[in-house]
């Protein structure tokens, strides 16, 4: 792990306050928001579903201003305090800052990557609640896995040239992304990430498992076994893409609570629930037809 | 302490011989602390006749604490006499915009565009400060004491607990009881209910030993599923909350401009039916429509 230089730190201050959210969230926000009585459950279930407009409403929810008594780790919850509507004119707001576009300088395929997003989100939460349930929280495992590689999207904004050479190192040299970033780059997204969360002052333990999702000498959570194992499951399954294709020498993130067999473990999973996380996400992705 | 009521109706002005008797000004609260403090909450319409009475008391230091920035509750704030004068000191309080990104300092700046008001601010002579509110931390005012909570409106909303020498009022300002945006039978309606009622009991809890509550009254129970996200709460909801957190007196207001004094009383009288208070003072409760010109002392 390595430090941030000054000009990504001076880049991440205003980073995601003029960072587009994802097309069709953009899309449907502006839809919703056109009728007076759209339903607030609607709106809800679109925020939730965008790194971008997640990460923006947690900035506003635990800003000194609410002095809240529990950090605030779900939309849901953001609804209650703010009042939906403050959440609705948010929403817009962000929608206004425009879309990320799909390519980009640096080669990344943004949509691919809200779908890898979502899934490792979704699965997390599964993991969660089949294995974990006392341990973790299944809603905190969705939002660590929704933006555990948010600091990718910060990269393709500000470092586009620095991100499109990672890729390739890390391609040319079958190295896993986040290496590829320490050597291009100097820092990797988990960092990156957890760079904004904490300015944000998000959960602690929302942080960690965002910085820490990369670092297996990281102190082991139930959460972050099931965040790590959930990307590792997504990308053995080629689901979407992050950028770091699965490796067959890749050490099961936990293996103790998991097991070591990623097909193994997907089998375990409730029948038909992957399916329905991967149907939905690649909607929300608008990759219906791609796969 | 002493509470009196300058406006009392809710949304826009409501002025006309059939709400001669209740008011047709917008809100604005004056509560005077046992030392003399003044503390102004809200400055709708109300606030014109409360600025003709402190002229007669020059000079006027006041705090006047904004619920929330909708035009029911800042449109007499240009028209508040003391503003203009040198000497005064208005200190204005108020939530952070979250939408806007800004404080309560905005309130008269976009009020006072050049072309919906002859006057800038610059021009005005009396000492202005603005101080933007953090939930739950509370300002000293003389001998009193002012803690603003986090309520339910289309806007951040601000209710105030004011606490003077063991005595308590509370202004709901705008408030709409939270409601479910989830359909009992929808997979999230379980987890959002429990926030709610997580919500819910840390508010009671900021509430306890209550004396007054001014609460937002604007509905019947009947009329409100149809109002449902509007930001506003009902009689027979009010009843049922300072009855269950033991304040001694419920005062309901912002009533509706549409409401003629005869359906207000009609609406109350239904609301006290309906919720088991015909009888006065059932269970220790006084229960009142707020009316211009009342005043309580405590």
């Amino acid at each position: 792990m390595s430090a941030l230089t000054p000009e990504l730190e001076r880049k991440l201050d205003t980073a995601v306050e003029r960072m587009p959210a994802f097309p069709r969230s953009v899309q449907r926000i502006l839809e919703l928001t056109r009728n007076i009585n759209c339903l607030p459950k609607e709106i809800v279930a679109v925020i939730e579903k965008d790194p971008v407009m997640t990460m923006k409403i947690f900035k506003v929810i635990n800003s000194a201003y609410y002095s809240l008594p529990t950090k605030i780790t779900s939309i849901g919850q953001s609804v209650v305090y703010l009042g939906i509507n403050t959440i609705k004119n948010l929403a817009l707001g962000f929608a206004a800052a425009g879309i990320l576009p799909r390519m980009n300088a640096a080669g990344f395929d943004i949509q691919r990557y809200l779908l890898h997003s979502l899934v490792v989100a979704g699965v997390a939460r599964q993991l969660a609640i089949q294995f974990a349930d006392d341990e973790a929280d299944p809603g905190d495992c969705y939002i660590a896995g929704l933006l555990h590689d948010f600091g990718k999207v910060v990269f393709v904004q500000f470092l586009s040239a620095e991100f499109h050479d990672a890729l390739a190192y890390a391609k040319e040299n079958s190295l896993p992304l986040h290496e590829a970033e320490r050597i291009v780059i100097g820092v990797d997204h988990g960092v990156v990430g957890a760079r904004l969360a904490k300015r944000w002052t998000f959960p602690a333990h929302l942080i960690d498992c965002i910085r820490d999702h990369h670092q297996p000498a990281a102190a082991a959570s139930a959460m972050l076994d099931c965040v790590r194992t959930a990307d590792q499951l997504v990308r053995f399954r080629e689901i979407g893409d992050s950028g770091n294709p699965w490796r067959d020498t890749e050490a099961p993130a936990a293996a103790a609570r998991f097991g070591d067999d990623p097909e193994n473990l997907l089998a375990r999973l409730a029948p038909g629930s992957l399916e329905k996380i991967v149907a939905e996400a690649m909607v929300f992705a608008q990759l219906a037809s791609e796969q | 302490m002493k509470v009196r009521f300058w406006g009392v109706r809710g949304s826009i002005p409501a002025p006309g011989p059939h709400t001669i008797r209740y008011g047709g000004n917008t809100t604005c609260i004056e509560v005077r602390s046992d030392d003399g403090a003044l503390l102004i909450f809200d400055a709708g319409t109300g606030i014109f006749p409360l600025a003709q009475e402190l002229l007669k008391q020059m000079p006027v230091q006041a705090s006047i604490y904004m619920t929330h920035t909708h035009w029911d509750h800042i449109q007499g704030l240009p028209f508040f006499t003391p503003l203009y004068i040198p000497g005064n000191s208005i200190r204005i309080h108020g939530g952070y915009d979250v939408v806007a990104g800004r404080g309560i300092e905005q309130v008269m700046e976009v009020q006072l565009q050049y072309s919906y008001f002859p006057v800038r601010e610059a021009e005005m002579k009396a000492g202005i400060e603005y101080r933007t509110l953090r939930v739950g931390e509370s300002v000293q005012v003389g001998d009193a004491s002012v803690t603003p909570l986090l309520l339910n409106h289309p806007v951040v909303n601000f209710g105030y607990r004011v606490d003077c020498n063991g005595k308590s009022v509370f202004f709901t300002g705008d408030h709409e009881p939270w409601p479910n945006i989830y359909d009992p039978a929808d997979e999230g309606y379980a987890e959002f209910q429990q926030m709610i009622d997580q919500q819910q009991a840390q508010l009671d809890q900021a509430l306890a030993g209550l004396d007054i509550m001014i609460a937002d009254c604007s509905y019947t129970a009947a009329e409100y599923p149809t109002r449902i996200g509007w930001g506003h709460g009902t009689l027979e909801g009010s009843i049922a909350w300072a009855s269950r957190i033991g304040v001694k007196t419920l005062v309901c207001t912002h009533h509706e401009p549409t409401r003629s004094d005869d359906a207000l009383e009609q609406a109350f009288a239904a609301a006290l039916e309906h919720t088991g208070h015909a009888s006065p003072a059932v269970g220790g409760l006084e229960i009142l429509l707020a009316r211009e010109g009342m005043e309580l002392i405590l």
